[in-house]
């Protein structure tokens, strides 16, 4: 057991948690935050990504304990008192969610990397996506949803 | 996972009597390659000794060689403008590790003391001649790695950074699995002033080489066409689901020859 705080989509957060808790684990059923999704349980899919201190992270892949005095963003903490992030807002616009079990981890991926890189191509987005696994394979609105947000980030 | 202990180190020497006080330690760097190995049961580590707060992160231009700290992130590596100065082909071969999230996370210490048969950074230590810095000495590439997920590292020994000598030229092409991003043949070829030195990981049942062939007739001749008739051996090559060892074998030639060709 150890004790760990850290801040969760602008809250300061404290709680016990087991050495071997993965940080997906206690968001979901500690934190009662269940849009962070896990997809494989191998560390492939990419469903679970969060933003730890600012770059997007696989949260199954981390330990809780990993997480003490970090900033962390779920998909729950994206969107403003005035609506929607951007993102979001695009994927909604576009049709880039379809059964949508993908997108909070497409959209955690996509917000950190258009961030970082506002004039990204098709193809650099699609490279971007690569930890990101869209089982209905639609991947085509899912990068027109990325580059329209790019437009209003 | 099984259940573990978890703790911080706060320095190389805390980690190093973290990791000898316990009956079954591992180290714990990014994680992409332990985590998922405990989440799957096939490791069960009773300590897991964290050493990101030892302040082993940072590259330093050395003069001859880049030094890079073993908690350094693959996409730290990747966007550093000192390695892409010093050898470009290490930028590359770091941006195209797995995907941005593995990039976020995962280490080049942690790569290179996993010394997974597929993995990408052993064939740039191996063929740069870098050295591995650790808790107790310096070892040289060569001594390092000893076959496949084995490394010369003792027990409690811990990576502290690795220098790697600047080359003239160096190129780095791999042949994805599709799937995994692992290299199912990846080959490093680092040209200096008095040598040619090629080393190729994916391929070998020991982990990564060097290839001889491949090296002697870049040395004469430091072109693409120079590979042009070379035929591997298939022995000591690995056969699996993704490739025979007679594919490799061939892949190992082709991805020299586009290694040679992102060198010039």
């Amino acid at each position: 057991m150890a004790h760990i705080t850290f801040t969760l989509n602008g809250k300061s957060v404290s709680a016990d948690v087991s050495d071997n808790t993965l940080l997906v684990d206690f968001i979901r059923e500690d934190m009662g935050l269940t849009g962070t999704h896990v997809g494989c349980d191998t560390s492939q899919c990419g469903a679970c990504v969060v933003h730890v201190d600012g770059s997007s992270l696989k949260s199954c892949t981390m330990l809780a304990v990993q997480a003490d005095g970090c900033e962390i963003t779920t998909i729950e903490g994206i969107a403003s008192a005035e609506g929607l992030h951007p993102m979001q807002e695009a994927f909604h616009d576009n049709h880039g969610l379809q059964c949508g079990f993908c997108t909070p981890g497409m959209i955690m991926s996509a917000i950190d990397f258009i961030s970082k890189n506002k004039q990204a191509s098709d193809v650099e987005i699609r490279e971007a996506l690569e930890g990101n696994i869209c089982r209905c394979t639609g991947y085509h609105n899912i990068v027109k949803s990325v580059q329209a947000a790019a437009q209003k980030m | 996972m099984y259940e573990t202990s978890y703790v911080k180190a706060s320095s190389t020497e805390e980690a190093v009597t973290a990791l000898s006080s316990a009956d079954d330690g591992k180290l714990l760097a990014g994680g992409m390659t332990l985590i998922p190995t405990m989440k799957q049961r096939l490791a069960a580590p009773d300590q897991l000794v964290d050493l990101s707060g030892c302040g082993l992160s940072g590259i330093e231009d050395n003069g001859g060689a880049v030094r890079i700290g073993a908690m350094t992130t693959h996409a730290d590596v990747a966007s550093s403008e000192i390695v892409r100065n010093g050898i470009a082909a290490l930028s590359v071969l770091a941006a195209r590790i797995g995907d941005r999230q593995v990039r976020n996370r995962g280490t080049i210490g942690g790569s290179v003391a996993n010394n997974d048969p597929s993995a990408c950074y052993p064939s740039a230590v191996l063929a740069l001649g870098g050295t591995i810095h650790t808790s107790q000495r310096d070892i040289p590439a060569e001594e390092f790695f000893v076959g496949m997920f084995e490394t010369a590292l003792e027990e409690d020994e811990v990576i502290t950074g690795i220098s790697l000598p600047k080359p003239v030229a160096s190129g780095y092409v791999k042949f994805p699995n599709p799937a995994s991003r692992y290299a199912m043949v990846g080959v490093f070829v680092a040209r200096f002033e008095r040598d040619v030195r090629v080393a190729v990981t994916g391929a070998g049942d020991d982990g990564v080489f060097r290839c001889e062939e491949i090296e002697t007739a870049l040395a004469s001749d430091f072109s693409a066409d120079a590979l042009e008739g070379i035929t591997l051996s298939s022995e000591g090559l690995m056969s699996d689901i993704h490739a025979s060892s007679d594919y490799r074998a061939r892949l190992v030639v082709e991805m020299a020859r586009r290694s040679v060709s992102a060198c010039l």
